[in-house]
Formats: C-alpha cells, structure tokens, sequence
C-alpha cells in the first residue's frame, strides 16, 4: 500500500503493446462493425440508394470511433481508474456550462462547438458516470455498501448530472443516466429495499414532477398513453411507425423498397427510428437478427465482467453494457409503440456523430477491461493489492 | 480480504445473472412484440400501409355526343388548352408571370390571383393560369417554353355546341356543378366537372354523363405523386340521337328570327318526333361551359323578350282561335251540335247584361261548322259553347292534350291550364259563370297552352291518334340507349267521321277563297296544308275604347299590349305527315303574322323530305314565287 504510482517495466501486470492487440475481443469488435455494417446499409437506403448525405460521413465517424475505441481499449484499465472522477467533473463542468450558455442562447443547447467537434457533455457524462460509480463503488466493502451515508455521494453523482440534463431539456438522456446509476448501485450490492423505496419515493413524485415537465414532454406521454387520440398530431409518429413495421411482415418489403419509409410517412427515418425502416425493409427476419446481434454484444459485455479480476472492471463493464442496452431497448421499444417517443437513438446504427463516439468509446472501456482482466486493482484504487 | 473480495465477486455476480436476466426478458418482449406487429398484426397494417400510399383519383369520362336524327353532331367535346404553373419548377412565379403577360394577355389580376393561389398550395401542385387558350396562343408559349419555367400547357376537354344558338333551348347547357347538385357521386367533386343545366343536357344528364375511370397513383407523405400504379379508363357517355332535323331547325330559327319573341314546333304526327323546336331569340350555350359572365348573364336575365326561356314548352298562351276545333268536335262528338246547323252571327252576341263581340263587326252571318272554323266566327261559339257547357269542352281538349303534360323530354314543361267548373271552385273558390264558357270557347280567359301543346294537338286531329311528342330516337335511360320500339300510339276514341270534318274545316280555311289563313296556304299540289289562325288578346278591350276611337289596331299599341298571334297545321292535308304550331308574341294578327311561318316550316319539312327521298324539289314548280301569291288581303279574326 506504499506508492501511489507504477512504472512501466516495474509493473507485475504490464503486458506488451502487441500482446495487449492479441488479446483484443476482436470479435466484439467483428460484432461491432456488423450492427455499423447494417445501420451504414440503412442509411444508404434512407437516402434512396445514395451515401449522401448519411451513409458516408456515418462510414467516417465510425472509422474515426473505431480507432478511438482500440486505443482507449489498449490503453491500462488503471489510467482509467485515475481519471474517473477527474472526467465526471469536466463533464459536470461542462454541463453547467451549456446551461449557462443555454440560458444566455434563450434556448435549448446541448452542444459545445469546440471547432473541429461538436461536443455534447451529456454524451460524456454518460460514461463519465459510470466511471465515477465503478470508482467509488470500487473503494467500498460489501459492509460499506449497506451504509446509508455513504451511498449519499453516489447519489448525488447521479442526480446533480441528471436535473442538469433534465433542465436542458432532455428527458432520455435523463433516463439513461439514471437507469445507468442504478444499474452501478444494483451492482454493487445495495439492498433491493433501498431500491423499492427509492421507486416508491419516485412513483409518489411523478405528480409534483409531471409539472416541471414542459409542454412537448407531456404531450408525448399522453400521446403514448392514447395515441389515436391525435392521430396526425404527435400520435402520428407511432402510428406510423407502426403501420411501417406490421406491413413488413415475416420477410419485409426488401431492400430500398419500403413505402412508408421513402414515400416518408416515416419520420426521422435515418436517426430515432431507423429500426422501423429495418423492419419495413427485411421483416421480422431482419429485426429479429439485428436483435440477436445487440443481444450477442451485450451476452458479451456480462462474459468480459464475469472474468475480469476487479470490480471496477466488473462495474464499468456492466456499467457499459447496460448503457447500451437501455439505449437499444428504449429506442427499438419506442418505435414499437411501447414507451413515449423519448429520442433515444439505436446505437450504431442510427445516423448520428455523437452517440456514435460515446458507444464506441464505452466499448473501448469494455475492452480494456477485458484485456486487463487479470490485474487485481485495491480498493485504494492504485495498487495491484497483492501487499 | 481476499475473501471479502469474494464475497463481493459472488455479491456481483449473482446481481449481474439477475440483471441480465431481467434483460433478456425485456429483449424477449421486444421480439414478442415485433412478432405481434409483423406477423400477427401484418395484414391490417399492410392494408394501412397502401391506404397511406396509393391514392385513387377519378378520370373524368368524355361526355356523351348529341346529334341530330342524320348524325350531324350538335354538342361535342372539344379540347380545350389551359396553362399551368407549378411553383417548385420556377425560380420567380411572378417573373414568369409577367413574361407570359407579355405572350399572351393576363392583366394584373390574374398575375396576382394566380402568385396568391401558387404561394398557398404545396409546391408541386399545378395552378392553373388560363383556360380556353386558343391554338395560336398555345402555338406562342410553345415556342417561348425556355424563358417560362415551370409552366405546363394541359389539354382537357369542354363541351362545345357548334351550331350556337340555334339549338339552345332544346340542347340546353352544362355548367360547374353547384354545391346543392352534389349527390355523393365524387365524380361531380372532381374540378373543372361539368353537369347539364337545362335542355336535353339536364334530362339525359346521367346518359350522357359515362363512368368515370380510375387512376392508382403511389403518393408520398406530401401527396406528390411519385409514380402511377393502375389506371382504369372511364367509359364515355352514351352518345343521344335527336329526332331534331338541323336543317329544318337551322330554317325554323331563321324564320323566327325577324320576330321579337316567338316559338315554333315541327312534329311528325304518327311518331311523335319532334323535329324542330324552336324559341326566339335565343343564346348561346357555349357562353356557359367555362363560366358565364356576370354581365352576360344579367343582360339575358333582363331582356323582356327572355332569350333563357324555352317559350316553346315554358310559354303559356291563351291559344284563342286555335282552340275552336276542340269546341266543336266537343260539340259534334256529344251530338249537341250536327254539322250543319247553323247559327246567325250578327257580330255579338249578348248574355245577361254583357255583351259578347265578334272579331268582325258586321257579322258573319248564317254559320256551320265548316264556316265557323274557315272564318273564324266568333258567334257560333259562343252560341255553341253554351250548349256543350265548359266541362265537356275541356275534357275533349285534355283529349287532344291541352292542359296536361306532353311528356316531352325537356325539363320544367308546362302544362297550361283548361278551366272546368270544378277547377275554378277549389282554385279560385268561385262558382262557374256562364260568360266565362263564352270566353273559354275562343280560347281566351282561362285557357291557357304552349306551343307544343297545340302542335301536339293538330297532330292528333291530323292522326287521330293520342299522339306525343319525344325529342330522342332511341330510349335514353340513366343505364344507357335502347332503340325505341315504333310506338302505337292508342286512338283517341273520337269518331273519324268528326274527325274529318274537323280536318275539312281546316282545309277551309287555308285552301278555300276567303278562308282567314288562306294568304298563307301552300299552292304546290300535294303539298299542301290545312290550318287555323289564333290572334289572343292580352289586355281588355273595353266598352268605351269601342265607342270612342274604335278597337286600336296592334300597330298603335305598345309591342306588350299587343296580341299574340298563333297558328297551327298540318300537311299535306291528303296525307297528314307534319304538324306545325307557331306563337308570335305580341306578333298581332294570327293569319298574317303566324301564318306565313308555319307555311314555310310545313313546306320546308316536306320538301327536305322529298330531297331526302332522291325527288328533287326543283321538280315541282318554284315555291316561292307561289307563296309570294297574294290572294286576298288577310283578315284576322278577333
């Protein structure tokens, strides 16, 4: 427990640049570029058989993630052990920021122009939270966990980021990092009482909440709840994504023929629901395979936390994961028709730079804890813990 | 510590098994619910899918032909060129405007009718410019397409009469379809649709009408339509044969043309065919197809001589002297009267304490039946009438089909009136008087009758049949044309014997010497016609006009005082074939006025005919210079 750092070639666990590409899950990564493969051929097909607008500049921003992903994979799961807390903060930092600068814009602004990027701090906090999670939940004992004031901090982590986002406003991002939250916090072993009472308190809110809601987010709830009620008014997005999907069929319509995506009865067909114009064009075969791949990445994100030797591994990968698959669910369960329309993109293949680089940033975090998977980390967070 | 460790591993793992549990749960739903939608739910949001995307429109079916009893055609379709615009196609609609004012005229308010209505519809939606562009102007914006972006020049269809005027009434018009015409059939909800307004285009509407085809079209969101699935052409309407001889008709409104206001009516009398019908002045129908002007339209409203009505079967007229053949064959078939019996006429005749004239002052004196028609005696009516009392005349007059329907196919007929003893009571709450008999057996007072009611009635006194008239050569129903079956027309359950007395009394007063309508006979062998004269008067003639300046001659009264002057005939009398009925309002003398017409319509039917038979009429002797013959001068009877 004595240095608070290890040097390359000191260090028990180092292992080679070239050893560490060995050991790279590439087939997640095959998987990875098969679900971009299939949302490139979307897009393709959203723009009447061209690679403009979307196909192509999608084509470069996976090249460029993709890269980011392997380097942040390659990179020692420790670094990133250090620096959780430090990004949770430029995130949150950042989130203050586009409030500030949002209420100044008299409006809605999510993005930070750094001039080559647009960068959306929602986006980073969202693995940024989960980093901080895993970190801090990576210093507790099981005993630690049942104490109740230490699980203050973590809940604040969650909830300072969350009313930041909520405020902007953006209920799925909102969600998202909740539902991420709690995941790490479920993890991590907090008693499922807590949790029921926390959804009590919740369910209790949802009342006082409902009127900070603004007026759009409400009307998509109602509409959720009765879209026939509006049917070409905000209901008309569902019902036609509905009507896209059911006249699919077994097979679908085949490729670039779907009529309701391309006469565009459907809206916002190369981003939020891509999945529908999927399953217009290929069936139910094609959305039942594109489900199987999301739910081999996912099988695989809970395989890479079982083997990994230390928590923080384990929480980030799960962490990861969940992330991912709240993000498939909640989109695929939207277009479906069976939650609000809340914008959440289907990763990877949705058009969209930003949540491209965060998802394939978090399966760069993913992999490095698979690779670094043997090194057994201390509850301190910088020791290798054999002392 | 390393068991703790564990500890927290089992913890974890035993937490991450239940969450990825609870997702492949939810994944589970997912699947179960794409299930649901694309197999279990498929067929319906298939069906939803192609109600969204296609698109039925309706194609106008090309409307029905009407021509006349040779085939010469009398409304048609014509094409009809009318420029669009289309908004998305052109950089500036109002620049491309104004270069198109400069090619053919616009004005100011179309250009800006036309940028107001573009700017509101979608973008890709065709406005349209102009109608009724002529070849040559379609010719000008052809040749400067390159500086007109965005402009289409379209070919329609609208309905053209060719022969204008001439048959107006009888052929009527179409128009846009009003909002109270609308019956559910989307076909009339169609744009620039046209329906029949009036005339055999109003009757044969649906006839004419056809089906109209369809055309699947795949639309986007937007409506724009991207391509045209299935189209299925409409069948055009059933193509309407007239019993109308053009050029009988074409003559019949010449010759009424030197009139104010007049009506004619040239029927065959064994079959009912009508074969020119005629009402002066007339209009132009053409005017209508695209819209009328509102100053046009007023000025027909407004015209006293009403060019928009068919006085031919909408004008009621007292028939006057016209009506005497129902009297007497009244009088004859109830055998209160025999043909022979005379009456004297000393110019009056005096009931109570009114007194009853004689269109001739002096009088007639002695007078039969034959007499009274060739002269015209108003006595020996009056003297007769009160013998055969009203209710027996009117029922022969029904007989002869006064005072019903004709059942002709034109709309809004009138049926006249023929007053009984009943009618007045209920209608006008009033006992009967016995003047009024008097009145009614010169076809005056109540008596009222169109022209083609009493063209249909010399018909049946030429035939002897219940003859009616019809303006179709074949059935026309809304399912389509059968041909008609030669109807038998039932006898008129009058006897023949009466019947030709009646028929020799007309005979009388064309072809004898000093018959009233003998200046208007027809003087070619075999051809000639037998007649009556009418003159009706419109206003009273009082007591003191008679003392004081005399009855005032219809050239010193104003043109709406005037008498109306009538005739009926038909020829040739051996042979009956044709039967005429001319009115001339406020015309003045029947004999002089009416006379001449019918004889010319009578003489041109039939000379028409004999051309048609490969006789030619420069075989017989020069027509005209017999009709120019003055035999007597002419006396109208009053």
């Amino acid at each position: 427990m004595a240095g608070s750092r290890f040097r390359i070639g000191e260090d028990p666990d180092y292992v080679p640049i070239g050893r560490r590409l060995l050991l790279l899950n590439w087939t997640l990564v095959l998987l990875i570029a098969a679900l971009s493969g299939i949302g490139f051929a979307m897009l393709y097909s959203a723009a009447n058989g061209s690679l403009q607008p979307w196909a192509e500049r999608q084509m470069m921003r996976f090249a460029v993630g993709a890269a980011l992903m392997i380097i942040i994979a390659v990179t020692d799961i420790r670094v990133w052990l250090k620096l959780a807390y430090f990004s949770y903060f430029v995130a949150l930092i950042l989130l203050v920021a586009v409030e500030i600068k949002g209420d100044i814009g008299m409006g809605a602004q999510r993005w930070i122009n750094l001039g080559f990027f647009q960068l959306q701090p929602s986006e980073l906090m969202k693995i940024s939270l989960v980093l901080a999670l895993a970190r801090y939940f990576h210093g507790l004992t099981t005993e630690d966990v049942g104490r109740i004031p230490l699980l203050i901090p973590p809940i604040l982590m969650v909830l300072a980021p969350s009313a930041l986002v909520l405020r902007q406003p953006d209920l799925g991002t909102t969600l998202l990092l909740i539902a991420g939250g709690g995941v790490i916090f479920w993890l991590a072993g907090v008693r499922i009482w807590k949790f029921a009472l926390v959804l009590g308190t919740a369910l209790a809110a949802i009342p006082i909440g409902w009127q900070f809601l603004r007026e759009y987010q409400k009307n998509r709830v109602l509409t959720f709840l009765n879209p026939e009620n509006d049917p070409l008014g905000a209901g008309y997005h569902i019902t036609q994504s509905k009507i896209a999907l059911g006249s699919g069929g077994l097979f679908g319509k085949g490729f670039m023929l779907g009529s309701q995506s391309h006469l565009n009865f459907l809206p916002e067909k190369q981003t939020d629901f891509i999945f529908t114009m999927l399953g217009e064009e290929f069936g139910l075969v094609g959305g039942m395979a594109l489900l199987g791949l999301y739910a081999l990445v996912i099988t695989y994100g809970y395989v890479i936390a079982l083997r990994c030797q230390n928590q923080f591994g384990r929480l980030v990968a799960i962490g990861v994961t969940s992330t991912f698959f709240l993000y498939v669910f909640i989109n695929i369960a939207m277009v479906m028709g069976l939650i609000p329309v809340v914008g959440v993109p289907l990763p990877l293949v949705s058009y969209g730079g930003t949540v491209m680089m965060t998802i394939l940033v978090s399966f760069g975090l993913l992999m490095s804890v698979s690779i670094h998977r043997d090194i057994r980390i201390s509850r301190q967070g910088n020791d290798d813990g054999r002392n | 510590m390393w068991h703790r460790d564990s500890d927290r591993f089992r913890l974890f793992t035993r937490r991450a098994l239940m969450l990825g549990a609870g997702k492949g749960v939810l994944l589970t739903g997912l699947a179960a619910r794409m299930y649901y939608l694309q197999v279990l739910e498929s067929d319906r949001y298939q069906t939803l899918a192609d109600e969204n995307r296609i698109s039925h429109r309706l194609l106008p079916p090309p409307r029905g032909l009407v021509t006349d009893r040779f085939g010469a055609p009398l409304a048609v379709n014509r094409q009809n060129y009318h420029i669009m615009i289309v908004r998305e196609q052109t950089p500036d609609v109002r620049r491309t405007l104004e270069i198109l004012d400069q090619i053919i005229e616009l004005g100011p308010d179309t250009i800006e009718r036309v940028e107001r209505d573009a700017a509101r519809r979608r973008s890709f939606v065709p406005v349209t410019v102009r109608d009724n562009l002529t070849w040559d102007e379609v010719a000008r914006v052809g040749v400067n397409a390159p500086d007109l972006p965005g402009l289409i020049i379209d070919a329609g269809r609208s309905r053209d009469y060719p022969e204008g005027p001439h048959l107006a009434h009888t052929l009527g018009y179409v128009a846009a379809v009003s909002e109270k015409e609308l019956t559910g059939d989307p076909l009339l909800e169609l744009p620039g649709f046209t329906i029949g307004k009036s005339g055999v285009e109003k009757v044969y509407d649906l006839a004419l009408r056809g089906t109209a085809g369809t055309s699947q079209v795949e639309v986007n969101a937007l409506g724009r339509v991207i391509r045209e699935l299935e189209r299925e052409e409409g069948d055009s309407g059933n193509t309407v044969v007239m019993t109308l001889d053009l050029e009988l008709q074409r003559y019949t409104n010449q010759r009424l043309s030197d009139q104010e206001s007049a009506a004619a009516v040239v029927m065959d009398i064994h079959n009912g065919e009508v074969l020119a019908l005629s009402s002066h002045p007339a209009y132009d129908p053409n005017a209508f197809t695209n819209g009328i002007s509102h100053k046009l339209w007023n000025s027909l409203v407004n015209n006293p001589y009403a060019p928009l009505s068919n006085k031919a079967v909408n004008g009621t007229y007292a028939p006057g002297s016209t009506f005497k053949m129902c009297v007497a064959l009244a009088g004859l078939e109830a055998g209160i009267i025999s043909p022979n019996q005379k009456f004297f006429c000393n110019g009056h005749l005096d009931l109570g304490n009114a007194r009853f004239h004689c269109w001739k002052r002096g009088g007639h004196g002695w007078m039969n039946m034959h007499d009274s028609i060739k002269h015209s005696c108003d006595v020996y009516y009056y003297e007769i009438s009160q013998k055969i009392g009203i209710d027996r005349i009117a029922a022969m007059a029904n007989k002869l089909g006064l005072g019903e329907d004709t059942g002709i196919d034109l709309p809004n007929e009138r049926s006249g009136l023929i007053p009984t003893k009943d009618w007045k009571e209920i209608q006008l709450g009033k006992r009967w008087q016995g003047g009024e008999t008097l009145i009614a057996s010169i076809g005056q007072g109540y008596v009222l009758a169109t022209p083609l009611q009493l063209c249909t009635m010399t018909a049946r006194l030429a035939s002897g049949k219940a003859v009616r008239p019809h303006l179709t050569r074949d059935n026309v129903t809304p399912e389509g044309v059968t041909s008609r079956q030669a109807e038998e027309f039932p006898e008129l359950q009058v006897s023949r014997a009466n019947l030709a007395r009646i028929r020799d009394a007309m005979n009388g007063v064309t072809n004898e010497l000093r018959g009233t309508g003998h200046g208007a006979r027809i003087a070619i062998k075999g051809m000639e016609m037998a007649g009556k004269s009418g003159t009706s008067q419109v206003r009273r003639i009082t007591m003191r006009e008679r003392q004081t300046t005399g009855v005032l001659d219809n050239n010193d009264l104003p043109w709406k005082y005037r008498d109306h002057a009538l005739f009926v005939a038909f020829a040739p009398v051996d042979n009956p074939r044709y039967a005429c009925s001319v009115v001339v309002e406020h015309g003045g003398g029947g004999s002089s006025v009416a006379g001449p017409i019918v004889r010319d319509l009578l003489l041109k039917a039939q000379e028409l005919q004999s051309a048609r038979q490969g006789i030619s009429a420069a075989d017989q002797p020069n027509s005209a210079n017999l009709r120019r013959n003055p035999a007597h001068t002419d006396q109208d009877e009053g």
